[in-house]
């Protein structure tokens, strides 16, 4: 008898190993019957997934490390025994502001440094002018694409709390905000960049490994209770997503097509293939840009979840004041991503040669999980404190 | 805010007719200062110029993920905001996302002032939803209905019946094929289409 499953995902490029998981067949084989559930907002999938409306989900690694902290909700500890995407985000300006960042650039185009530094020159003029701040979107306060984007124009000098605006859009709705004009620039996830860029509202300026070469992404993630009791069925769905990431990786074509359909991502198999081939349209001119770096959903060692990448996103909230440092809270947010679950539902050693591998990070100090605060002292623009609003009420 | 003044309660919905059953239900109950916002394209805009002491957001509305990022900004707010995060009270979390509909409360809010007001959301959440599926019903049994009757008047003009006769004819092969009355009217429809 196979044993009834219910996942929540978010229409997204990195939702892959799931989704055909479940649509080739991969999860039946492993006896599993999966009910995929498309949700509206990261909000939802944290909370069925925390009150047990679904067994998984497809979820922002930081949004599982911050549940497991009880920052922002209720605290319910989660598990995260396999890495659905690594590298798939990247960062669309509208044409105005492109143009007003490549007339400021002294540098190398694709060199984040350089184009953090043109942006400061742009906010400063801006002030000068006493044009209002631009903004900027992102999908979650505890997502990648907010530290990210925080990492790339704090590097610049800009601050991301005074110097700009920052809101939360949903990622299908990134594209028409900045046709709207509403927004100046989003980070997201594929494929909804080059969604903007095929409507010419959009032009990619970083895919985001230019800013880091490796971060955890998304990841599948099941309350850590729920995973104690169920170990059978977690080790069946890590081996089911395993195998759905080697088939997108080798059927790239077929993958697009099935991801491409309404109840999925629904959008162009063609648009979401060009995410899968890491060779996308980066201007509304046509320009391409191909980066063998750019990986929206994981493969080999990358799917592997290595604990100081939770370290790592651990420290970036920690670096905007979403949560004080603490040798505590390091360790429980380490404790979400499971090597462990991962290398025994696929019968492999503990490899450890991936886990040292950098984040590739293009500015800052190497990331040592062993001094978060060292780390994080390097870093001339943070929030040190956690703010205020998060408090708990008052019973 | 005093302690006798009713909170300021504002419901984010896109429904219409559930946000105005919404609406009467919480000013039945006393709740005096409520106001629907339908629009999502100014929202954190219209939110932050009402200051509101509880949000009310129904769980399929995308705006949700923005209204979270309001609880990590408190410089944009007068006052600092809190999530609901009564981690004793998770029945009532639960009863509230199987109803469709979330609620964010502003810091300093009282727990017991709390609770009727989220009880009172749930209930009139899951009133709406009887009350679409019984539209739905409703519709359907009458776009079952006139089915019926076209197949009525087709199998009388072509088999010279009377309407009792017809609708009898019906429903005994529905009987014998184990189908429902409206799926043979559908057939019969179907096979008069094919067949002109």
């Amino acid at each position: 008898m196979s044993t009834p499953l219910h996942i929540g995902f978010i229409p997204l490029v990195d939702a892959a190993p799931l989704i055909i998981a479940v649509d080739k067949g991969f999860a039946a084989e492993e006896g599993l019957d999966v009910t995929l559930v498309r949700e509206v907002s990261w909000s939802n999938v944290r909370d069925k997934l925390n009150i047990g409306l679904f067994d998984a989900a497809h979820l922002l690694a930081p949004v599982a490390i911050a549940s497991s902290l009880g920052i922002g909700h209720l605290k319910v500890p989660i598990a995260a025994p396999f890495n659905l995407g690594i590298n798939g985000n990247a960062i669309t300006v509208s044409p105005a502001l492109h143009a007003a960042i490549m007339a400021e650039l002294d540098g190398e185009r694709f060199n984040p440094m350089a184009t953090a530094g043109a942006l400061a020159r742009v906010v400063a003029s801006r002030r000068r002018r006493g044009a209002a701040p631009l903004t900027f979107a992102m999908t979650f306060p505890f997502s990648t694409h907010n530290y990210q984007l925080r990492f790339w124009m704090a590097a610049g000098g800009v601050d991301p709390d005074e110097d700009v605006r920052l809101v939360v859009l949903p990622p299908p709705f990134m594209a028409e905000t900045i046709a709207s004009g509403q927004i100046d620039g989003f980070c997201v996830g594929a494929p909804w960049n080059s969604v903007a860029v095929d409507r010419g509202d959009g032009y990619i300026l970083h895919f985001v490994s230019d800013i880091l070469v490796r971060a955890a992404e998304k990841v599948l993630a099941v309350r850590q209770g729920w995973a104690e009791t169920n170990a059978e069925v977690v080790a069946a769905l890590v081996r089911a997503a395993s195998r759905a990431a080697d088939f997108v990786e080798q059927n790239r074509k077929e993958s697009a097509q099935i991801l491409a359909k309404p109840e999925r991502i629904g959008v162009d198999a063609e648009v979401i293939q060009r995410t899968l081939d890491g060779r996308l349209k980066i201007s509304p001119d046509g320009t391409m840009r191909e980066s063998g770096r750019y990986r929206p959903v994981s493969r080999e060692k990358r799917e592997r979840p290595e604990p100081v990448q939770a370290a790592w996103l651990y420290a970036q909230m920690a670096r905007w004041g979403q949560i004080s440092v603490s040798a505590e809270a390091l360790t429980a947010a380490t404790e979400v991503f499971r090597p462990d679950i991962y290398d025994a539902a696929l019968g492999r050693k503990a490899a450890t040669e991936s886990a040292l591998e950098p984040f590739g990070a293009f500015a800052g100090p190497a990331f040592d999980p062993a001094d978060v605060s060292g780390y994080l002292a390097s870093f001339a623009v943070a929030r040190r404190a956690p703010q205020a609003g998060l408090r708990l009420i008052k019973n | 805010m005093g302690a006798e003044s009713s909170p300021k309660i504002v419901i984010v919905d896109e429904s219409p007719i559930r946000a105005a059953i919404l609406q009467e239900g919480l000013r039945e109950a006393g709740y005096t200062e409520v106001v629907h916002i339908s629009e999502m394209q100014s929202l954190l805009a219209r939110i932050y110029a009402l200051d509101p002491d509880i949000i009310v957001i129904d769980l399929e509305n995308p705006s949700r993920d923005s209204l979270e990022q309001m609880f990590q900004v408190s410089r944009a707010v007068r006052r600092p905001i809190a999530m609901f995060v009564d981690q004793s009270d998770s029945a009532s979390i639960q009863a509230s996302v199987d109803a469709g509909v979330s609620a964010y409360i502003v810091d300093g809010l009282k727990k017991e002032r709390i609770k009727p007001i989220l009880d009172l959301c749930v209930s009139r959440f899951n009133a709406f939803a009887r009350l679409q599926d019984e539209l739905d019903r409703t519709k359907h049994a009458l776009e079952e209905r006139k089915v019926i009757d076209r197949a009525k008047g087709i199998l009388m003009k072509l088999k010279g019946l009377t309407e009792e006769e017809a609708y009898v004819l019906m429903r005994s092969t529905a009987m014998r094929e184990k189908k429902k009355i409206g799926e043979i009217a559908q057939s019969i429809l179907t096979a008069s289409e094919l067949l002109k």
